[in-house]
């Protein structure tokens, strides 16, 4: 249980996917202009990496690792399809996330309408393959491990994005050099966040 | 009959050139077009990684700038997100093989982002916008001008921070030891991911001085 719990922090502080990895910059430097969307965008990945990352799991435990095969027959055991995962966790991100705005818009109309625009953006949010690639990298026991990685990335990742519109929505009040206006002090922001982040380093979980 | 000919556009017309250009400068995939920041912050704090990541998504999109370009008049609409993406997700597997075998060391160091090509949005972006409507031998120019505007980059960034984090360019010492006994220290810092989102804003910064067009409304 506790193991679960550290995962879940370590992924959002520590190896916060945007100030570590730099994924899912792109929709994050897009979107991060006012914070309603931002809180909208942050919800629909949390939502899609808490999904895809555990379904992602059991397609590389069952079917993808070196031997994975072995339940379906004895023979199989010397199998590996590992070349096979890029193309297998794209398209299953592409299908939930098909799958979730389907069921999405039939049950939560709510939800769907501040989640709409941004859940078709997601399959191809970097963040999101990012979290299955490293899930399979990092090798996690179970599945409530990968879960609890899923999750805790969606949630740091949240909190970045939330976390730069309001700093954004601020600037707008600023005197910036002309140059620097827009893109570039963004990104001078992102970095010194990043450095911010940087003290949960030391913490040993 | 009608007397003039069709004349064939030479394969390095003005316009063709263009392609190539553009993106290198006024057009670039990371400082203007803000398309595929991802991947490219994470592999540069050493040159190396950052030349082989280059090379890759020359060759990714290159490549598949020129396979959907020649299926673009047999494609609906409906299901070419998928269509490209299996085209993206194939070269990208193949790329990463490759790589695997002749240079394992550099494949081991860029770990998840090769095949975070995949997700790159400047090849998605690409395709759609260009691929979609020429011809291939356009569509492979722009595919190279862009994945070189991304490439060129990928090279400063990682230069500079390798240049003051380590204080070598390719591995090889550059400052003089000399240096270090006066009391010269390198700046662990530029070792670090924050750094190399400053200095991309620093790129950006110097570009849009020398280029007042490309400057933004806040």
């Amino acid at each position: 249980m506790q193991e679960i719990f550290n995962i879940f922090i370590k992924s959002i502080f520590i190896d916060n996917m945007v100030f570590a990895y730099f994924l899912g910059m792109c929709s994050y430097l897009a979107v991060s202009k006012t914070v309603d969307t931002s809180f909208g965008l942050g919800l629909a990945v949390t939502f899609v990496l808490g999904i895809t990352v555990p379904v992602d799991y059991l397609l590389n435990e069952y079917v993808l690792k070196a031997g994975a095969l072995a339940w379906l027959d004895p023979e199989f055991a010397g199998v590996d399809l590992s070349f096979l995962s890029f193309i297998l966790f794209i398209a299953i991100i592409a299908s939930m996330v098909q799958l979730v705005e389907m069921v999405v818009e039939k049950y939560s109309p709510a939800l769907y309408a501040s989640l709409g625009i941004f859940l078709p953006l997601i399959a191809v949010n970097c963040a999101i393959l990012g979290g299955s690639l490293f899930m399979q990298e990092r090798e996690y026991q179970n599945l409530a491990q990968a879960t609890s990685f899923g999750l805790g990335s969606g949630v740091g990742f949240f909190l970045a994005i939330i976390g730069i519109a309001a700093i954004r929505e601020k600037i707008r009040y600023s005197n910036v050099p002309p140059a620097l206006r827009g893109l570039g002090i963004t990104f001078i922001i992102t970095g010194l966040m990043g450095i911010a982040f940087m003290s949960f380093l030391g913490i040993k979980l | 009959m009608s007397t003039e000919k069709k004349e064939r556009e030479p394969l390095f017309s003005a316009k063709n050139l263009r392609l190539i250009k553009e993106p290198l400068g006024a057009n670039n995939p990371i400082t203007v077009q803000v398309l595929g920041i991802c991947s490219a912050l994470a592999v540069t704090a050493k040159l190396k990684p950052a030349i082989v990541m280059s090379i890759s998504v020359i060759v990714v999109l290159a490549v598949s700038n020129v396979i959907i370009s020649l299926l673009r008049n047999g494609l609906p609409p409906r299901i070419r997100i998928i269509v490209q993406l299996v085209v993206i997700a194939t070269m990208v597997i193949l790329v990463d093989q490759v790589l695997k075998a002749f240079v394992y060391d550099v494949s081991k160091q860029l770990s998840v982002f090769v095949g975070l090509i995949i997700t790159n949005c400047i090849i998605m972006g690409r395709l759609e916008a260009f691929a979609m409507g020429n011809k291939p031998w356009p569509a492979f120019l722009d595919g190279i001008g862009n994945a070189l505007g991304y490439g060129i980059i990928l090279v400063i960034v990682a230069f500079f921070r390798e240049l003051l984090g380590s204080g070598t360019v390719f591995g090889l010492q550059i400052v003089p030891e000399g240096f270090y006994d006066f009391g010269y220290q390198n700046n662990g810092l530029m070792i670090l991911p924050p750094m190399a989102l400053i200095t991309v804003g620093v790129i950006i910064w110097v570009q849009r001085y020398r280029n007042r067009e490309l400057i933004e409304e806040n």
